[in-house]
């Protein structure tokens, strides 16, 4: 048997935010149906992309889609702007499309985000890119595609009612915290991705475009601009957020989603904006919360 | 006090250059070369190539080097770089029949045209370690000696054209000259046809496919199996330039083939035959392209109106859950921070705590 050759290696070299055009194009298609028909989960040829499936690769193939050179980007995880995976994918971006970036909401023209949507309210002119890890809202109810494509063709909603039904029957509640299933445009039902259900409400009449994607399940979705989304309920048991007794322990906010930060071994903990970028601002803007530390000029006042 | 965290950009960026540290070693010895792996970690090789879809030894060797010996990392980094490729066309099938065989058995037939041909294989070694392969220079195959000399290859038609003729098992099917699916380029939908069931196997996890291909032979989808013929070696491949009017070939690649041989009792329509499970892959990986032939054959159940029921014949189940670059990426996204979505399960737990506290109190009282 010969020996194995090793030859030169091949000159590597990348378009505009990774893709080639003709995925670009293949992509913008799926998300111009998409947005014709909203809600609803177009299969479309996803990549492999040089992040892990699981990581936001159907996010990242939809900004790359949708990614001009003057586009200011910004990326967050868990609403924050500093978590790993959002600096990984800014970077990538950075990198292969060369755009400016941004942690401001107001600032940026595209947000993708992984599991919320920021608390400032949204403009016409940006577009929000959510990361969908199991697009299907159907799916732990019935696991095959074959039977759900048809499940939403057909507008039998049934399953899922039944379940949320059985929720209250058995614990007095909806049990279901995030990726609360949402029925967009008065038609298909969908999964809002893993936002926790505080956010639904930001979905419906958002004057943002919404797109949602889905790489390794292959499917892109979307929510144009002004368009209802209501969060499925019943007349005797209506959606309700989720309420949080304190405000930001940094910010002073109240009405906001926080995140538990624990403190110590001694059951200590403090609430703080799970939105970075909003607790920031506002504490520029000279907000305080109960663990802020102490204003520069009361400090001053004390020496 | 707390300060919402920073830093992630600068912590990511260590954690890059100890990574690169740890795949340098021991800087004392010499850092292992592209040659080296391509020509003395063959196996691994070829499984990236196989499973990553692209048929580069140099590229292989690099992405294993780049991923510390972690093929499934190095079967990642070949799809990421492969799906950027330009597609410029699809080769006419591969005429395994003609293959420039290295190694060739069939279990069904004592003696066949063309013999057996045993070839490079662990097949009848003792597995015992072999110490002198501890020294750095022992290569077990004697220092100088010739290489083996490349006879002409006598015919060697397959074993189920040989049964094929007599009509005893079913004809492969033929090629309607269609532009074959590519799971690479276009969502797959189910129910799959043939070439979409082939391909999604082909780049299947080897250890998954082994289990279910496994599962079968304990009764989960009996399909009393025979391995009617491996074979390995080489195969030209051949592009059609509609430009120029003619085919030519642009390079061979080593494939394993198995056809393994199944038991039918035959239907209504057709009489008992022997029927087909298929596998194909590239370099030498017998363990893949058999487990992958014993699962093509138990995915065709309702073609072959068998009974249903065992996992490896559930098509959706079995095809979805083969790729194990989706499979290791969606696992372990669970080390992504996900305390948004704890935290409004937490509130739901103290939220029903605190009720059924509030029950039991009341209760009591």
């Amino acid at each position: 048997m010969s020996a194995p050759q090793v030859g030169s290696m091949p000159d590597i070299s990348y378009n505009f935010a990774y893709l080639d055009e003709q995925t670009k194009r293949m992509i913008r298609r799926a998300i111009l149906k998409a947005i014709a028909i909203p809600g609803y989960q177009v299969p479309f040829a996803a990549r492999e992309m040089p992040m892990p499936y699981g990581w936001g690769t159907g996010g990242v193939q939809v900004t790359a889609a949708v990614l001009g050179p003057d586009d200011v980007l910004k990326v967050i995880d868990q609403g924050a702007d500093d978590t790993t995976n959002a600096v990984a994918i800014r970077g990538f971006f950075e990198k292969t499309a060369k755009v400016a970036t941004t942690t401001s909401t107001t600032e940026a023209s595209i947000i993708q985000t992984r599991h919320r949507i920021p608390e400032t309210r949204l403009r016409d002119d940006q577009i929000l890119v959510y990361q969908v890890p199991i697009p299907e809202p159907l799916r732990f109810l019935e696991p095959r595609e074959t039977e759900t494509r048809q499940l939403h063709a057909l507008s039998e909603y049934g399953l899922m009612h039944v379940k949320l039904y059985e929720d209250i029957a058995r614990h007095g509640h909806i049990a279901t915290t995030y990726a609360y299933p949402v029925e967009v445009a008065g038609r298909y039902v969908m999964d809002p991705s893993p936002i926790p259900k505080f956010d639904n409400p930001k979905m419906d009449d958002c004057p943002a475009l919404q797109l949602f994607g889905a790489g390794r399940e292959k499917r892109i979705y979307a929510i144009p601009p002004h368009t209802t989304v209501r969060s499925l309920d019943f007349e005797d048991h209506p959606f309700r957020v989720q309420r949080f007794a304190r405000p930001c322990a940094l910010c002073g906010a109240t009405g906001v989603y926080l995140d538990e930060v624990l403190l110590d071994d001694r059951g200590g903990r403090m609430f703080v904006c799970s939105d970075t970028d909003y607790c920031t601002t506002r504490q520029e803007e000279g907000h305080r919360g109960e663990m802020s530390p102490p204003a520069r000029d009361a400090q001053e006042d004390a020496a | 006090m707390y300060v919402a965290a920073k830093g992630g950009e600068k912590a990511i960026r260590n954690a890059h250059e100890l990574l690169a540290r740890r795949r340098r070693g021991d800087r004392t010895l010499p850092a292992v070369t592209l040659e080296q792996i391509a020509s003395q970690l063959t196996l691994a090789v070829d499984r990236v190539m196989a499973e990553g879809s692209l048929y580069d030894t140099a590229l292989a060797a690099l992405a294993i080097k780049q991923a510390r010996g972690d093929l499934i990392e190095a079967i990642f980094l070949i799809r990421a770089f492969r799906t950027t490729l330009p597609r410029f066309g699809s080769a006419r099938p591969l005429d395994t029949g003609a293959m420039l065989v290295r190694r060739r058995v069939s279990a069904t037939f004592k003696d066949l045209p063309g013999g057996q041909l045993l070839g490079p294989t662990f097949d009848y070694t003792h597995r015992l370690l072999d110490t002198s392969l501890a020294e750095a220079d022992a290569g077990g195959a004697e220092e100088g000696a010739p290489p083996p000399v490349a006879e002409p290859a006598p015919p060697m038609p397959r074993v189920t054209d040989l049964i094929g003729a007599e009509g005893l098992i079913e004809p492969s099917p033929r090629d309607d000259g269609a532009e074959p699916f590519d799971i690479t380029r276009a969502p797959v939908s189910y129910p799959v046809d043939r070439a979409t069931r082939l391909q999604t196997l082909a780049r299947g996890d080897e250890g998954y496919l082994l289990a279910l291909g496994y599962s079968t032979q304990r009764g989960y989808a009996r399909s009393h199996p025979f391995v009617g013929e491996i074979r390995f070696g080489e195969v030209e491949v051949v592009l059609d330039i509609p430009e120029l009017g003619f085919e030519v070939s642009i390079g061979e690649v080593e494939v394993t083939e198995c056809q393994m041989v199944n038991q039918f009792k035959g239907s209504a329509q057709v009489p008992p035959q022997f029927t087909r499970g298929y596998g194909l892959v590239f370099g030498q990986c017998e363990r893949k392209a058999m487990s992958m032939a014993l699962v093509e054959r138990a995915l065709r159940w309702q073609e072959l109106g068998e009974e249903p029921g065992a996992p490896a014949q559930d098509e959706e189940f079995v095809l979805s859950h083969c790729d194990n670059v989706q499979a290791t990426g969606f696992v372990e996204h669970l080390k992504l921070p996900h305390y948004v979505d704890f935290q409004a399960e937490l509130d739901l737990v103290r939220r029903m705590r605190a009720e059924i506290a509030a029950e039991r109190k009341e209760a009591a009282e």
